[in-house]
């Protein structure tokens, strides 16, 4: 259970950091921001980066900026500073019933929303949420920053469009309208422990009907996932209970899970019921 | 080949010059480097908790951190606990609640229970048990580790 050995640089800039990623990204450097993920994976051996960029003495990342309409978290924002405190209305809402679900507090103290984002496992709640809201990430190299949209950087298990020589600067998430109802569910085995499945619900209500429904699953996919069978169900309907189970089928029927299984099918459907019944 | 690196750690707030390599972690530095073996080594990969220490006040898994990244900052262990022969008051209750059976996650729950109680003396239960559910215990005491911190959290709140 150690890791094998490494070059460790800890730059000041993120010109330097990029300069760095461009220079050792041959011997698969890595940048280091939280490494509750990253150390572990190093620990067993399943990872052996050749170069560590430590990006925590690089000032400004650990900011998180807000405005009316939309949210900034740096690549050094960790788990913990991401509760429902973090942001008004809905919105903060939905952050403090995530972030309740991701690990254990000595876990929420170090790790980073970013970290989870490039890290890209399919129970990450983070992911999920940057898909539900239409997120987007902030890429940088030496060649300079592009945005990319969080369907588009997740590719699969553990698989990213970030290239070798690109780091995650920071992720921009649109935040939700007062009045909005937001849900979640998550299932795990163990308090803490990786989500099996897992389902965030929001939409609004005017006139008695349901406005900008979004339906993300986790956890039984291979990346998190929109539904958009069981969004255009519930888009202008009347909610109610048998609504609410209507989509919830359509979102596990139509759901390309990780295997054929009737159990992840009725817990996908489960997730998505309680998700979509516990939206306040 | 391997290069080492010269930083100082702030171990229960003594100064400790040591040269690591870049790979070790906290936890291996603070027994191996500083001789401070109060802490333990369990799962090494960020499970158990039993590696528990406070970095700049903040319960961390001491595993899941490179020695190197914590030049230069606060770290707290159980041997800065007690006084001397007086035990802090969590340790003491420990041992009032009979919340250690062999002992080797002790260390690593005590501090994990030292940051939540100076993070926020009035935690709500639920805070404090969600709080707790970070560590392992393989004796099954969860019920009296439970009982000792709620006791502490007790006193504080009177």
């Amino acid at each position: 259970m150690k890791s094998s050995s490494f070059e460790y640089h800890a730059p000041k800039t993120l010109d330097d950091a990029v300069a760095l990623l461009a220079r050792h990204a041959e011997e698969e450097a890595r940048v280091l921001a939280g490494g509750q993920t990253m150390v572990p994976a190093m620990a067993m051996r399943l990872a052996r980066p050749g170069h560590l960029i430590d990006i925590n003495a690089i000032p400004g990342l650990d900011q998180i900026s807000l405005t009316d309409h939309a949210m900034r978290i740096g690549a050094c924002v960790r788990h913990a500073a991401l509760g429902a405190t973090a942001a008004p209305g809905p919105f903060g809402r939905l952050l403090g019933l995530l972030q309740h679900h991701i690990a254990h507090l000595p876990i929420r103290t170090r790790g980073t929303f970013c970290g989870s984002l490039a890290n890209a496992d399919a129970a990450s709640e983070w992911c999920l949420l940057m898909v539900a809201l239409d997120g987007r990430i902030e890429a940088r190299s030496t060649a300079g920053t592009r945005m990319i949209d969080a369907e588009d950087f997740l590719l699969g298990y553990m698989t990213t469009a970030l290239a070798p020589e690109e780091m995650i600067v920071a992720a921009h998430l649109p935040t939700l309208p007062p009045g909005t109802r937001v849900g979640f569910h998550e299932f795990a085995r163990r308090a803490g422990d990786f989500a099996q499945s897992m389902a965030i619900a929001t939409y609004a209500v005017a006139q008695g009907r349901i406005t900008a429904p979004r339906i993300a699953i986790g956890g039984v996919v291979s990346r998190a996932r929109r539904c958009p069978e069981a969004e255009a169900l519930l888009h202008g309907a009347t909610p109610d209970p048998a609504l609410f189970q209507e989509a919830a089928r359509q979102a596990a029927t139509h759901a390309p899970l990780v295997e054929e299984d009737p159990y992840l099918r009725s817990l996908t459907e489960t997730s998505v019921l309680r998700a979509l019944t516990g939206a306040a | 080949m391997t290069q080492h690196h010269s930083i100082t750690l702030h171990l229960n707030g003594t100064a400790h010059a040591v040269s690591v390599e870049p790979r070790h972690t906290l936890v291996d530095v603070i027994r191996e480097g500083c001789g401070a073996t109060g802490t333990h080594t369990g799962c090494e990969h960020g499970v158990c908790g039993s590696c528990t220490v406070l970095l700049d006040g903040e319960p961390i898994r001491a595993c899941l951190m490179f020695a190197i990244q914590a030049d230069g900052r606060q770290i707290r262990t159980v041997e800065g606990l007690a006084h001397g022969t007086i035990l802090h008051r969590l340790q003491q209750a420990f041992i009032d609640h009979h919340a250690l059976q062999c002992g080797y996650c002790t260390p690593g729950f005590l501090m994990l229970a030292a940051g939540l109680l100076e993070a926020d003396p009035n935690i709500s239960d639920d805070a404090l048990q969600d709080g707790l559910s970070a560590n392992l215990c393989r004796c099954t005491g969860y019920v009296n580790i439970l009982r000792a911190v709620r006791a502490v959290a007790a006193e504080l709140r009177a």
